[in-house]
Parts: structure tokens; sequence; C-alpha cells
């Protein structure tokens, strides 16, 4: 007798009453066919979270000056950015997606969970060290994607109920939990392709209800032992979850294609539309939030451009003599929101040239608000470089309003929208 | 060799070194993620949210599910529906509809984010209504 069988003999073979006996769960729908139906959706939905979400990491430069929003992971260098010569609305695209396909994932995930529940119930809960250490990933798995979800959407819905950097648990939650969700995908990958072998992809779907019969007994007993008479079809059921993940990103999808449609995410944070004037367009952070007073905006305000040991001071009518650049460029919050403006400034290509900086040269900007963990922001050689790239003066026409940055802010195509620094104090060229 | 492992493990050699490989990344990132004082919360948070969902939220849908399967047959799913679509709004909406952010949000972006509830409230309105319209043409027909 090895020692597996002795430890199996410790566990009382009778189950406790409850969810832990094989007759409690009664769904006639629960089953192999519709648990590896439901993750395969998933799986695709997951990639392209972790693409967009490396996307967005990557868009903040940061391994540049103060830019690291996850001080050890973001030490290494980044594989990729969004190029600077793509319109201003691809980050608006792959955070739109990040935010948007999150939220709606969410009827998904939960019913890929409500199918494999009995799982949780198994009795004896362990039959092996093997079966003890699924466990415990699984345990790595569900968590790590709760947390995913419940920080991603209480951080697009302005709640905190934490202590610690959104930026650090996303991030290292997400490797936990992709990492979490490969293995799982390799251990099932068995299960699923013989769920697919004996039931047919696609099969099950053409069931209606009065087709709809419980699988056959499978071993992990997913399929209830005395199910209740069905209800619903499966296809039923799957067009449910649909309909939910269709309502859930109708309510807010507005806010990232902005323009007319913001005013049909009805349940969007950025959903509201305020005014139609020339400043009238959504505020991250206003002037008042940020500690900036007319005092230090007023005409006594001047811009510090330097280079090495050449400063030069610049006021807001010196910035206005400069040569104007016009741009139409959208600003998109990490919160996945985004809006489409016409703006109006100097070049930093120009002011790069101004002080004779170099255009490998890294600039680092300084906002004059006293408080904020993006008020130090390094902008790449290739972003100082690209033609819309603007220390912008005007918006719509008319002088930046105090809450989008009066006297000057940047505005820099695809950069996250905490990078488009407000009410700028200094610029600086820096070898890189 | 791996005979005996397997007949004492469970599986395959491969099954422990992945689960081995996942156990110590996810460790490292514990590790990244605080600074000391957010250990805590955060490992009461991850047990805390796997025993909500298993342990309060399955099972309070799975007796939803139960109750409302008193109803004749398919007709359920009239109820249904509309239901489990206001309920999903509501779970993902709730920081917004609730006010729970709207302090930081007016801090922010200068505004108040007044009027989550009545959206909702409205969306789900007209979610039972379009059902129970379905629910007579169908009826009508048959």
């Amino acid at each position: 007798m090895n020692t597996l069988t002795r430890a199996r003999k410790l566990v009382p073979t009778n189950p406790p009453p409850g969810p832990f006996r094989p007759g409690f769960w009664r769904s006639p729908l629960r089953g192999p066919w519709l648990t590896s139906f439901l993750g395969t959706l998933l799986v695709p939905g997951i990639v392209l979270m972790l693409l967009t979400g490396l996307i967005s990491q990557w868009s903040y430069y940061p391994t540049l000056g103060r830019n690291a929003t996850t001080p050890v992971a973001d030490s290494i260098p980044p594989l990729f950015h969004l190029p600077v010569s793509w319109p201003s609305w691809d980050y608006a695209v792959t955070q739109g997606i990040h935010v948007n396909l999150g939220l709606a994932l969410v009827p998904l995930v939960l019913a890929k969970l409500w199918s494999v529940i009995p799982r949780l119930f198994k009795w004896p809960a362990v039959e092996s060290p093997a079966a003890a250490v699924e466990r415990l990933s699984l345990l790595v798995l569900v968590s790590s994607v709760l947390v995913e979800f419940f920080t991603g959407v209480a951080d697009a819905e302005y709640w905190y109920p934490w202590h610690f950097s959104f930026y650090t648990i996303h991030y290292y939650g997400a490797w936990v939990f992709f990492s979490a969700f490969a293995l799982h995908f390799a251990i099932k990958l068995p299960t699923v392709r013989r769920a697919y072998r004996t039931r047919g992809l696609l099969k099950p779907l053409r069931d209606d209800l009065k087709h709809t019969r419980p699988e056959p007994p499978d071993p992990d007993g997913l399929v209830a032992a005395r199910p209740d008479a069905p209800t619903i079809s499966r296809r039923g059921l799957l067009a449910m979850v649909g309909g939910g993940s269709l309502a859930v990103l109708l309510v807010n999808v507005g806010e990232t294609i902005g323009g007319p449609l913001r005013r049909t995410a009805l349940l969007g944070a950025r959903g509201r539309v305020f005014g139609t004037g020339p400043n009238d367009f959504q505020i991250t952070t206003t002037a008042v939030s940020a500690g900036v007073t007319g005092a230090v905006t007023g005409t006594a305000w001047r811009l510090s451009l330097a280079y090495d040991t050449h400063i030069v001071s610049l006021s807001r009518a010196q910035l206005m003599a400069m040569p104007q650049h016009h741009a139409t460029l959208t600003l998109t919050c990490v919160e996945g929101w985004s809006t489409t403006q016409h703006w109006t400034g100097v070049r930093l290509a120009d002011l790069r040239d101004l002080v004779g900086a170099k255009a490998t040269d890294v600039l680092k900007v300084s906002s004059i608000q006293p408080s904020g963990p993006f008020r130090h922001v390094a902008l790449a050689p290739q972003q100082v470089a690209a033609s819309d790239a603007l220390l912008a003066l005007c918006v719509n026409g008319v002088d930046l309003s105090p809450d989008h940055g009066y006297p000057a802010r940047v505005i820099v195509p695809g950069a996250p929208g905490v990078h488009n620094t407000k009410w700028v104090g200094s610029m600086r060229f820096v070898p890189a | 060799m791996t005979a005996h492992l397997r007949s004492r493990y469970g599986a395959s050699p491969l099954h422990l070194l992945g689960h081995l490989a996942l156990f110590a990344l996810a460790a490292f990132a514990f590790t990244q993620m605080f600074s000391g004082s957010g250990v805590i919360q955060l490992i009461a948070w991850l047990i805390g949210f796997a025993l909500l969902q298993d342990l309060v939220l399955i099972p309070l849908y799975t007796l939803a599910g139960r109750g409302l399967s008193r109803l004749p047959g398919a007709s359920v799913n009239y109820v249904r529906v509309p239901a489990v679509i206001s309920g999903l709004l509501l779970l993902v909406y709730a920081p917004l509809i609730l006010g729970l952010g709207a302090h930081t949000f007016l801090f922010y972006s200068g505004h108040h984010p007044s009027g989550y509830l009545r959206n909702w409230l409205l969306i789900s309105a007209c979610l039972f209504l379009i059902s129970g319209f379905v629910y007579l043409v169908r009826g009508r027909r048959a």
C-alpha cells in the first residue's frame, strides 16, 4: 500500500451534507463541453487584454526619467511602442479595447466560474499531491482574475478602496493571472479536446430547449448527478451571457468614442457632456485639486527652457509670438475614455531647436502643480520629434482654461493622458 | 523513476514543475506589490475575493435561479434574462451607481457624478418592459 492510498483512507468516504453531496448541484447544462466552450471564448479575450495592457504599460516609456509606475519591472526596456507616426487615436483604440473589453468580459468570467462551481466542493477535496497542488493553483487563478477585474473596474470608476498603487497591483496581478491562466489552459487542453471530440465543437448549440439533455457523466463531476429539467438551452445561456456583455459594453463605449456618442455612455464615468464651449471637454485634474492658483499662472509665469547650461525664460506672449502649429489630437486616459480637440501651440521640436538640444535628447517636463504623481514626466526623443507634438497654448481657438492647463500644456500624439503635462513650469533637454 | 513519481504524486513531473514555476512567480509578484504595509490587506483581499465569489455570489444566484424555476417551464427566462442583465450592470457599475467614488470624481473632474442610479433603474425598467412585450407577442402567436 503506497502513501497515497494510505492518505486517502484518512478522509471519510461520505461527503458532508450540502454542496459536497453530488446531488446538490442541479443545473442540467453544466458539463465538460459547456465549460470548455466558455473557456475557449475567454482565451482570445484574455490574450487581447494582455497585449493591450502591455502596450499601455510601455506607452509610459517607463525606463525614462521618473516615468516608471511599477519600479522593478519598469527597469526592463519595453519591447514595443505605438509608433508616433501613427494617428494620435492609436492609444485611444488600444486602451479603449483594454477597458471596454475588460468590462464586457465580466459576464463571461462569471459564467465560466458558475460552470465549474461543483468542483470547489469536490469530495474528497484532494485525492493526490498533484490534485492538492492544482487546487492551490486554481486559488491563485481565481483570486488573481478577481483582483484584476476588481481593480480595473474600480479604477475606471474612481473608487479606490485600497492603500496601494493601482498600477503596481494591476500590473503584477496581471502576470500572476496570465501565468496561472496559461498553466490552467495547458492542463485542461486534453479535457477540452475530449469534450469537443465527443460532443462536437458547435453541435450542442443546435439543440433548442426541447432537445437539451445533460452531458454524459464525467470524471470531474461537473455534470449533475440528479439534474433538474432544463429551463434554458445551452445556446440560450450563451445568448444571455453575450447579451449581458453587450449591455455592459454599450453603456460605456461612448466615452471612448467621444463626440456625439459620449451621451450614450449611460453608465460610463465619462459619459457626461458639460457644455458646448471650447473648453467644456472632460477634465482629468482640476486646477483646484492640483493646487494650481491664479497667482502662479498669471503674468509673472515664465517657462524655463533648458539644455545643458543654456537656460531660456519665456513669457506666454513670447511663446505666442513663435510659429504656431495646429493639430487635432486625441487625449486618452488610462481609464479608457478619450476626447479629441483642436490644439494650437509651439512644436516641441521648435523648442528643442531654440535651445540647441540634440534630436536624441530626452525632454523632462515639470508642472508647477505642487503635488500629484505625474507632475514630472520624461518624453522620448521620437515623441518630441513628432510633428504634432506641441506645447499647447490654445484649444479650439481660445486660450486654455485653468482646468485644461493654462498658461501652457504638453500634448503628444498617442501618449497616455497623464503624460500630457498641464501647467508646465519647466522643460529640460537631457542626454538619453 | 517517472512511474514512481506518478504513483506518489498523481501526475507527470511536468505538472509539478509547471506549478512550482507558477508559485515562484506568484511569490515574486507578491514581494513586488508592496513595500510592507499593504501585504496583509492584499492577502486578505485575494482570499476574500475567492470566498465572496465562491461562497456568496454563486450560491446567491443558484438560489435565485431555484426560486425562479418555480415559474412554469421556459417562461422563467422572460424574468431571468432581464434580471441577469440588470444584475450584471449593477455589479460592473456599482461604484458609480452607489456613488462610491463620487468624492474622488468630483475632486478630480470638477463635476459631481450624478444620474447613474437613475440611469440603471431606467435601463432595468426598459429591459423588463421589452421582455414583457416579447412574452405577450409570443404568447399571442402560440
